[in-house]
């Protein structure tokens, strides 16, 4: 019997099975940010065990509420900065260069095929866009992963989820992974890995892979994984060519070991029909509660706040989209609108690509890369009964404000729905 | 090791994500003990009162599926440890919350839906539930309005050593 790429990389990183299908893992990279670390620096400081297994395989970076909104979120960031210095932790990212750790990382070129890595945050599982074993963890494992760079996860058992077919005008990577996560339920990968096959994957952008990835978690997964393959490559060409001589040949195949075999053990398959799919929201505090927008544009949903960003959908091409849609028109009166560049490398395209201008003059505010607002942390909270239709990943009650509703989103359909000031089919603004 | 049982909670409900257990806004506490007064804060659930499961009142929790889904945030298990609740009791979990209360060195017990069901049936109207988990013997005994019942569970092997040896970091320091 072949295996999946999930059980390849699990073979190839076995530090220790201290009980029959508990896998301990050597990690290749652990990454930080300041809410779920600092708990762990100072119970490190407290057991007298301040240091870190390899400063060369931990990044870090202050991203959840920066610049600092009060005294605790300062401190926070005064941990993460001090632990970075006296660790001798090079890759930490703060104000200047810091961005949403899901699109900084990668973007760094940290992420690689095979990988491990894992992260306080439940969106880790976004690495597995580059066919990576990426989990989020407590802060538990994360202090275990800082101290001796391993972690401990079950025997995988993987769901194999099939896209086939050329994804129809006005339909994302968003809309697939909420037509999956509407198919499997909030549990229904619980304990299980996502791995996304077929064509319509295959012919993903990485950026549109990582949307993809991130929201594994929100069916249950612990991961959600894509084969490494040219797209994969191209993307981190630039970090990778002196590994590989230059010989992009030699890379693909090296790539490719990973690749799940054609007799790989599957729990289950999913088969997806792209072809059929349409522009949908989520409607309720759950993220499986989605809905076609073109029925939902009949009810007029009333959205009082549009936001585009996040580690799921706050990447170049995801405002090239948004701002596709917004160019010379305005918001609704009485929408207000943000607009979150993930990162500041992707801030700085917007800026010379015009498309700044172009959410600017529509009334929208730009704001620094944060994840301040997909969890009502800063930067865009909700009043109580007020709406935002949002392209990240996560509809909970109160999640952006207590007593405010969230519309997961694709940014076609966050930026057509501010200019309706409704839950909007963003096909007829392309 | 810590200790397990005492008055029960019944949340009837399945789905109750982290950011219900303790809301992304106090996520900025560097002090366990500070998240202890939000704990459930932002429940919704009809006619909870989150003071029925602050500091001393309750050490069990019974609920139904998936409970600690969302956000990796180890703050949803140390809001219940500061109260003093160190056992939940669930059809089932979230994996990440479910890892978190085993590294933390509490209880996270699955047990079937029908089990669940009963339990709720047979108790939860009762103001004097509680709950006693003999770790040894894997079983639990649930008493109130002079009821009682009495369950089997299991625990994988590394769950139970995590519990025994007081956390993964305990665990894992001796080991690696």
């Amino acid at each position: 019997m072949g295996k999946t790429i999930t059980e390849k990389i699990f073979d190839a990183h076995l530090a220790d099975e201290p009980f029959t299908g508990t896998k301990v893992l050597r990690l290749d990279a652990v990454l930080c940010h300041e809410i779920t670390t600092p708990i762990a620096i100072a119970d490190l400081v407290w057991r007298k065990k301040d240091r870190v297994f390899d400063p060369s395989k931990i990044k870090a970076v202050i991203d959840h509420v920066t610049p600092a909104k009060d005294s605790k979120s300062a401190l926070q960031g005064k941990i993460m900065r001090e632990w970075a210095a006296r660790n001798g932790i090079r890759d930490f990212f703060d104000i200047g260069s810091n961005g949403v750790c899901h699109a900084l990382f990668p973007e760094k070129g940290f992420i690689r095929p095979g990988f491990t890595v894992i992260m306080g945050d439940s969106h880790t599982c976004t690495h597995g866009a580059f066919g990576a074993f990426a989990a989020g963890v407590g802060t538990t494992d994360l202090e275990v992963g800082i101290l001796k760079g391993v972690c401990a996860f079950r025997q995988p058992t993987t769901i194999r989820v099939e896209v086939t077919g050329a994804l129809p005008r006005g339909v994302y990577a968003k809309d697939v992974i909420l037509d999956i996560i509407r198919r499997l339920t909030v549990n229904g990968a619980t304990d299980r890995i996502l791995e996304f096959t077929g064509t319509t994957v295959a012919a993903m952008s990485m950026e549109e892979r990582m949307t993809l990835s991130n929201m594994a978690i929100e069916a249950g997964a612990t991961s959600g994984l894509c084969m490494p393959d040219r797209v994969t490559l191209d993307y981190l060409w630039p970090f990778v060519a002196g590994d590989f001589g230059g010989d992009k040949a030699k890379a693909l195949a090296d790539y490719q070991r990973w690749w799940s075999d054609p007799d790989a053990p599957y729990e289950s398959t999913l088969a997806i029909d792209a072809t059929a799919l349409e522009p949908v929201a989520t409607v309720g505090y759950k993220p499986d509660q989605v809905k076609k927008l073109a029925e939902l544009e009949k009810e007029k949903v009333r959205v009082d706040q549009v936001y585009i960003g996040s580690c799921t959908n706050g990447r170049i091409s995801d405002l090239r989209i948004a701002a596709a849609v917004t160019k010379g028109r305005k918001l609704a009166p009485g929408t207000r609108g943000i607009l979150c560049p993930a990162t500041p490398a992707i801030y700085r395209a917007a800026l010379h690509e015009g498309l700044l201008d172009i959410f600017m003059d529509a009334g929208y505010v730009v704001t620094n890369p944060t994840c301040g607002a997909c969890l009502g942390m800063s930067n865009g909270v909700l009043a109580k009964g007020e709406a935002c239709a949002s392209t990240t990943n996560r509809n909970f009650n109160g999640r952006m404000g207590k007593g405010g509703m969230v519309h997961l989103v694709s940014p076609a359909s966050a930026a057509a729905s501010g200019v309706a000031g409704h839950l909007v089919d963003p096909r007829a603004f392309l | 090791m810590k200790t397990f049982g005492g008055r029960t909670l019944f949340l009837d409900r399945s789905d109750i994500n982290t950011d219900e257990i303790i809301p992304a806004k106090y996520l900025t506490e560097v002090d366990k003990d500070a998240l202890g007064p939000h704990l459930l804060e932002d429940l919704a659930l009809p006619g909870f009162d989150p003071k029925a499961a602050r500091k001393g009142t309750v050490g069990v929790i019974v609920t139904r599926a998936n409970f600690g889904c969302g956000s990796s945030r180890e703050h949803a298990p140390w809001a219940l440890e500061v109260n003093g609740i160190t056992v939940v009791i669930a059809e089932s979990f979230a994996r990440i919350f479910r890892q978190n209360m085993f590294n933390g060195g509490m209880l996270a017990i699955e047990l079937p839906a029908a089990t669940i069901g009963e339990l709720f049936a047979a108790f939860a109207g009762s103001a004097s539930a509680a709950c006693t988990v003999d770790l040894d013997a894997k079983k639990l005994r649930m008493e109130g309005e002079g009821r009682s019942a009495e369950y089997a569970f299991t625990l994988s092997p590394f769950d139970e050593a995590l519990v025994g040896s007081g956390g993964w970091v305990e665990f894992a320091d001796a080991r690696y």
